[in-house]
C-alpha cells in the first residue's frame, strides 16, 4: 500500500466551467476515495416563491439551470397548471415538447463537446460547439434568446411557431443531423477515443438501481427508465423507445447520449408533423390552491418538481430535485480504482450540472 | 485604444452563475465568434492570465475562492463581470444566500449587462478591457512590449 494523499479538484478546474469541488484519496495515481463538497453556487432561489407571484417565479424556475432552462419552465408551468388542474391546448404542448427537444439536442452536443475537451480533442470539442450553434440560431428566432427562452407561461406558451417556421427548422435539423455524424462517428469509432472510455468507470446495473442513478447515467447501464415514456407534454402522441446500452462504462454513457441525440430530432420531425392548429394559451383565472408533484426528463435525467399553493398569489413552498444530485452519488462509485488522469472524464460523464444541485 | 502587441489570456470563474452565461462565455471561443483568431485563450491557470472573467454573484463560499483566484493572478490584471448576476445580483439579488455582484469582492473594470449576457456583449466587454489592461500597463511605468 503506498502513501496516501489528498488532492483537491475544482472549484476552479480548467475541464469543468462549473465549481464542483472533491477531496481526491489517492494512494500513488489510483484514487481510492473521494469525498464531494457542494455550495458555491447555492442561491436560495426556492425561497424566492414567497416574494414572486406564481406568473413570476417562471422566470426565475428558468434560471435554475442555463443549458436546461427550457425543461426547467415547462416543470414549473406543468405543476403550476396540475394544481389548477388546467388542460392546455395541444399546440401548446406539442410547441412545448419541440422546445424541449431541441434542448435536449443542443445540451447534448454540448457534452459531447466538452467531452471531447476532457481527453483533449480540442478540435472536435470545436466542432461540437459549431453544430450547436444552428440549434441556438433556432432557440433565437423562435423565442428570442440563445439559452434563457422564457417562453412557457402558465396556461400554454407566449409566442407560436408558424407552420413555415416548422418545416424550416425541419430542413436546419436535417443538416445539423448529417453534421453530427460525422463528430459522433469519432466518439464511436476512434480508436485513441475508445482506448480513453471503454471499461473506464464502469458502473453496474444493480449499482445504478442501488445508488439511484437517473437519465443517460442510469441508462448507461442497462436500466430501461425514461420518463418521457409517462407522457407528458405531447409525448404521449409520439413514437419512441428508451435508448439503453449495457455496458456501464464512459463510452456506454457517450453511445447514449450520440443515440439520444439522434433519437431527439427524430421526435421533433414527428412533432412537425403532427402538430395539430388552434390556440396556444388558456386563460388562468384566480390563484392556485392544493399541492402537486410533477417529474420530467432533463438531459440529465429525471427531474422531479413539488409545488404547494395556499389560495393566495405566492406559493407556500416549491421544491425542484435535479437529475445531478441523484447521479453525484454515482460519480463516487465510479471513482475508486480510477487513475487520477481520469478523474475529469468520469466527473463529466455524468454530466453534472451543478448550478441545478444547488439551486 | 491602440492595441497590445499581446495576446491576452483569460480565467474564468463560475461564481453563482445559473451557467447560461458560462456558456455563453464558452460560445465566444468556438467557432461562431471565435475570439481564439485573435489569440484571446481560455486558460485553466490564473497565474497566466491577464483577464478574469467572472460570471454569477457573489456567496459565503466562494468569495475566498474568487479572492483567491483574484490574488494569484499577475500584475497589470482587468476583471470583468459578465451578466446581471455578477454586476448586481441579478434575478437572484433578494435570495438569502446572494451578496450581490463581485465588485463586493474585488475591484471590477468592466460590466457586461444581460441576463443571458450576449456573446457579442462578452465579445465588447473584453475588448474594452483591453483598453484597460494597456491603460494599466502604462501608470506601471512600463511599455507593452
Ligand atoms: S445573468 Fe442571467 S443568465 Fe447569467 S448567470 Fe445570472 S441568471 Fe444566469
Amino acid at each position: 500500500m503506498g502513501e496516501r494523499t489528498i488532492i483537491p479538484f475544482g472549484p476552479q478546474h480548467p475541464v469543468l466551467p462549473e465549481p464542483l469541488h472533491l477531496d481526491l484519496i489517492l494512494e500513488d495515481e489510483k484514487v481510492v476515495g473521494a469525498v464531494p463538497s457542494i455550495g458555491f453556487v447555492h442561491r436560495g432561489l426556492e425561497k424566492l416563491v414567497e416574494k414572486r407571484d406564481f406568473h413570476e417565479m417562471m422566470y426565475v424556475i428558468e434560471r435554475v439551470c442555463g443549458i436546461c432552462s427550457f425543461i426547467h419552465g415547462q416543470g414549473y408551468v406543468q405543476t403550476i397548471e396540475g394544481i389548477f388542474g388546467l388542460e392546455i391546448p395541444d399546440r401548446a404542448k406539442f410547441l412545448r415538447t419541440i422546445w424541449a427537444e431541441l434542448s435536449r439536442v443542443h445540451s447534448h452536443l454540448l457534452w459531447l463537446g466538452l467531452m471531447a475537451d476532457a481527453y483533449g480533442f480540442e478540435s472536435l470539442f470545436m466542432h461540437c460547439w459549431r453544430v450547436r450553434e444552428k440549434v441556438l440560431d433556432i432557440f433565437e428566432e423562435t423565442t428570442g434568446g440563445r439559452v434563457i427562452f422564457s417562453v412557457c407561461k402558465v396556461g400554454g406558451v407566449w409566442k407560436d411557431i408558424d407552420n413555415e417556421t416548422l418545416k424550416r427548422i425541419v430542413e436546419v435539423l436535417n443538416v445539423v443531423e448529417q453534421e453530427s455524424k460525422a463528430l459522433t462517428d469519432v466518439f464511436i469509432k476512434d480508436f485513441t477515443v475508445q482506448k480513453r472510455t471503454r471499461g473506464v468507470g464502469v458502473l453496474s446495473y444493480q449499482d445504478a438501481i442501488d445508488v439511484g442513478a437517473v437519465g443517460p447515467t442510469l441508462r448507461g447501464s442497462g436500466v430501461a427508465m425514461d420518463l418521457r415514456k409517462l407522457g407528458y407534454a405531447a409525448y404521449g402522441e409520439l413514437n419512441f423507445e428508451p435508448i439503453v446500452e449495457k455496458d456501464g462504462d464512459c463510452y456506454a454513457r457517450t453511445i447514449v447520449r450520440v443515440r439520444e441525440l439522434y433519437q431527439s430530432i427524430d421526435l421533433i420531425r414527428q412533432c412537425v408533423s403532427k402538430i395539430p392548429d388552434g390556440e396556444i394559451e388558456v386563460k388562468v383565472k384566480g390563484n392556485p390552491k392544493g399541492e402537486y408533484v410533477s417529474r420530467l426528463e432533463q438531459p440529465r435525467g429525471q427531474v422531479v418538481y413539488y409545488g404547494r399553493a395556499n389560495g393566495t398569489k405566492y406559493l407556500e413552498r416549491f421544491r425542484v430535485r435535479t437529475p445531478t444530485f441523484a447521479n453525484i452519488p454515482a460519480l463516487l462509485k465510479m471513482l475508486p480504482g480510477a487513475d487520477l488522469a481520469d478523474v475529469p472524464l468520469l466527473a463529466l460523464t455524468i454530466d453534472p450540472c451543478i448550478s441545478c444541485t444547488e439551486r | 485604444m491602440s492595441y497590445l502587441p499581446k495576446s491576452p489570456w483569460l480565467v474564468h470563474y463560475d461564481a453563482s452563475s445559473c451557467n447560461g452565461c458560462d456558456i455563453e462565455v464558452l460560445a465566444c471561443l468556438t467557432p461562431l465568434y471565435d475570439v481564439e483568431r485573435f489569440g484571446v485563450l481560455n486558460i485553466g491557470n490564473p497565474k497566466h492570465a491577464d483577464i478574469f472573467v467572472v460570471t454569477g454573484s457573489v456567496n459565503e463560499q466562494n468569495k475566498s475562492v474568487i479572492q483567491n483566484i483574484y490574488n494569484q493572478m499577475a500584475e497589470p490584471k482587468v476583471v470583468v463581470a459578465i451578466g446581471a448576476c455578477a454586476t448586481s445580483g441579478g434575478i437572484f439579488r433578494e435570495c438569502y444566500n446572494v451578496q450581490g455582484g463581485v465588485d463586493k469582492v474585488i475591484p471590477v473594470d468592466v460590466y457586461v449587462p444581460g441576463c443571458a449576457a450576449r456573446p457579442e456583449a462578452i465579445i465588447d466587454g473584453v475588448v474594452q478591457a483591453l483598453g484597460v489592461l494597456e491603460e494599466k500597463y502604462k501608470n506601471m511605468g512600463k511599455v507593452a512590449k
